[in-house]
């Protein structure tokens, strides 16, 4: 197994690159929706607000099953995105890891944009600081909290096996990451090469936690 | 562009708030308007900050009626407010005045800003994290903030209740050069030497009540009222 | 603000890679919808790359159980479907979803135990008496249960001996609903008895003290089929190229390529079409 890294299989690199893709676009988009979405339900009073926050918490345990079978359902060619043919992509992958981890950050967020607003509030509100701007603020000064939440969305749809599978089809040279490569390769009963493939996951995973601790620390000694 | 609305002066009328049952201010009639600084005094629990609140205008009275210039609300942007444990923002000193102007609408030049922190003698620490800041050293960053608002009436909620002797110099004396540019203070404290020290006028509260309202002098060499009598010997009043 | 412009770069970039990598694949490339059985086998990694050397075209194999596979093809998420279940195939066409089936090629089951042999089935050439021998016992048995290829066969065996553990469901008999690989990991850790595909037998690297304890009987033969899914019912369906696809693999060329894919020495499977069916 270590010689499939180290003799640099293309096939290998290729699944670990396709991997690290699906999971970053799915994070940044998850973000892209979820933090706004969080730090809107943090700062405004609505009709249905409490019901909204139990919905989004309770969404944070969304089997993964279901959300590949919700997403199979949607862009399966009978279904209604089907003319997009994004059904077995690697778009699909994107889309159900953002479905799943998108709860997870804008839950995790609007917990810690309301908890920053409780603190802020009396301040910003003497200095004039309107609704939108509040979101900006509130969202930058909580950066290294969002970043620990971002790393948790990651590391969570990085883990995704099941609802992958069920929507990319774990197709060789197309769809296949490394979760799914592991399943597969414990269905054949190939276990060394399954638990190799395991453990370069985990130091994959362990290697963008450390460059995002890196960054934080290098920011808090520049801007506290 | 300046705004050029004034809020003052501050009339309060019967104002009373009470949160629940419990009643926080009861009967509070005056007025702030330009002028020397006034010391909202009195011991812990008094309503000291729940007025200087209700006077910036983050709280609403539960009865009677607060005017500004004669105007139901406030409107004016030139009115700043200190609170006794500031919440620095997470960012550098500086930006931290800029933060403030910018929310102020005042342009955000580099003279002026370089102005203010030099006012409140942080210019040296521009660039430093403003979390990493002593006590006293984040209570004048709060001042800069607030003088960027260049403001015609600055609240102080007892801006030195936590700070050293030698630290509440260094804040005491920017209050009073504030004071000498013309801008109204108000602040609060229970420390009685504070009150000596910067007050021209004096309100004295206890139990949520206005006991007195009078020049400096007149307080502290004739307090009518016992509860002021007893505070100014040194009892406590309960 | 900073972050925000990096996000959006960010997000910008994966947008266009993705946009430029999926116009570049739809053009010449075909969903197969096939059982995680032949996957498994390795026959695709061994053909496939012979095929696309020869027309340039991308074999997407989407490797699923029988059941699933074929509905797959009914939803028209595949262009193709080569599964080894002649009666749900020929369901298949019967509700109009796929245009023809074709031979392709048979592989065997094996029936696949413990060294410890509970039901001392072991050399025997009869895989009914063997099953009625396991019935008697109650030795433990595996089944895939997940309306595979291989678990339609092993249903039609024991029905052929008539037994019903599957209605009855005896302790037993331990229906798992999952592929062949599990399904070989579930009885190799229980120990019990398991009817498997030769090919995923083969290959599977988890063997422990399991071996095969009956072959060659004519009822074990596995026949495989190629069907492509009716353009009528999917329009989206690439009929031109999965028909290119189909015509290679029955082809001399596609034949021999089946022929020639050994594990360990071994030939897994038996190019067998004709001409239509």
């Amino acid at each position: 197994m270590l010689d499939l890294i180290l003799s640099g299989d293309a096939n290998f690199y290729a699944i670990v690159r396709l991997s690290l893709f699906v999971t970053f676009s799915a994070t940044v988009i998850a973000a892209l929706i979820g933090m706004p979405m969080g730090a809107f339900v943090a700062l405004n009073r609505f009709p249905g607000r409490d019901a909204l926050i139990v919905v989004l918490n309770g969404f944070m345990g969304l089997p993964p099953v279901v959300a590949g079978l919700a997403v199979f359902l949607l862009l399966s060619r009978s279904g209604p995105l089907g003319p997009l043919g994004l059904l077995f992509t690697p778009l699909a992958m994107i889309i159900v890891q953002a479905v799943l981890i998108t709860p997870i950050i804008a839950a995790l967020t609007r917990q810690v944009v309301e908890d920053l607003w409780a603190e802020y509030r009396e301040e910003l509100l003497a200095m004039g600081v309107g609704p939108a701007d509040r979101v900006g603020t509130l969202l930058w000064d909580a950066r290294f909290s969002l970043v620990t939440i971002l790393l948790a969305g990651f590391g969570r749809a990085a883990a995704e096996v099941g609802a992958v599978i069920i929507v990319g089809g774990n197709i060789d040279g197309f769809t296949r990451v490394m979760t799914t490569t592991i399943a597969l390769e414990t269905s054949k009963g190939n276990l060394p090469l399954a638990v190799g493939l395991g453990l370069v996951l985990i130091v994959l995973v362990m290697i963008v936690n450390a460059l995002a601790w890196g960054v934080r620390r290098w920011s808090e000694r520049h801007a506290g | 562009m300046r705004d050029l609305t004034s809020d003052l002066p501050i009339r309060f009328d019967d104002v009373a708030l009470a949160v629940g049952e419990t009643r926080i201010l009861s009967g509070v009639t005056l007025t702030f308007a330009i002028g020397p600084p006034t010391v909202l005094l009195g011991p812990n629990g008094s309503g000291k900050t729940t007025l200087l609140k209700l006077a910036m205008g983050l709280l609403e009275p539960t009865q009677g009626r607060i005017t500004f210039a004669q105007r139901p609300r406030p409107t004016s942007r030139r009115r700043a407010f200190v609170f006794q444990k500031p919440m620095m923002l997470r960012r550098t000193v500086a930006k931290n005045v800029a933060y403030s102007l910018k929310m102020a609408g005042v342009p955000q030049t580099r003279p002026r800003l370089a102005g203010l922190l030099e006012q409140v003698g942080l210019a040296a620490f521009a660039d430093r994290p403003a979390r990493r800041l002593s006590g006293g050293e984040q209570q004048r960053l709060a001042l800069a903030r607030a003088l960027a608002r260049d403001p015609e009436i600055i609240f102080l909620d007892e801006p030195t209740a936590s700070l050293d002797p030698f630290a509440t110099k260094g804040v005491e004396d920017i209050i009073t050069g504030i004071a000498r540019a013309g801008v109204k203070v108000v602040m609060t404290t229970h420390d009685l030497g504070q009150a000596r020290r910067l007050a021209s006028d004096v309100v004295f509260l206890a139990k949520g009540r206005l006991c007195e309202n009078a020049p400096a002098d007149a307080f502290f060499n004739n307090p009518t009222t016992t509860e002021a009598q007893r505070f100014l010997a040194g009892d406590l009043v309960i | 603000m900073h972050m925000r412009r990096v996000a959006l770069s960010a997000m910008a970039g994966c947008v266009l890679f993705l946009g430029v990598h999926a116009s570049h694949a739809q053009d010449k490339s075909i969903v197969v919808s096939s059982t995680t059985s032949t996957q498994d086998s390795g026959l695709f990694g061994s053909i496939l790359p012979m095929f696309k050397a020869k027309t340039g075209i991308d074999v997407r194999v989407v490797a699923q159980g029988t059941g699933q596979a074929l509905d797959t093809g009914r939803r028209g998420d595949a262009d193709v479907v080569f599964v080894h279940a002649r009666s749900l195939e020929e369901k298949f066409i019967a509700e109009g979803f796929g245009v023809k089936r074709f031979d392709v090629m048979y592989n065997d089951f094996v029936l696949v135990g413990p060294k410890a042999d509970p039901a001392k089935v072991k050399g025997g050439k009869d895989i009914l008496s063997a099953l009625e021998a396991i019935h008697g016992k109650g030795a433990a048995f595996v089944s895939r249960g997940d309306k595979s290829g291989t678990h339609a066969a092993e249903l039609a065996l024991w029905k052929a001996a008539n037994l019903d553990p599957a209605v009855a469901k005896p302790s037993w008999y331990k229906e798992i609903g999952q592929g062949m690989g599990a399904a070989l990991n579930t009885a190799n850790a229980m120990p019990a008895y398991l009817l498997a595909d030769r090919g995923t037998w083969i290959s599977f690297k988890n063997k422990g003290d399991m071996e095969i304890v009956i072959e060659g009987d004519q009822r074990l033969f596995n026949q495989y089929g190629i069907i492509l899914v009716n353009p009528a019912k999917h329009p989206n369906v690439k009929k031109e190229v999965g028909q290119a696809f189909i015509d290679w693999i029955l082809s001399d060329d596609g034949q021999n390529a089946i022929r020639a894919y050994k594990i360990e020495g071994q030939q897994l499977f038996f190019p067998n079409a004709r001409g239509s069916d």
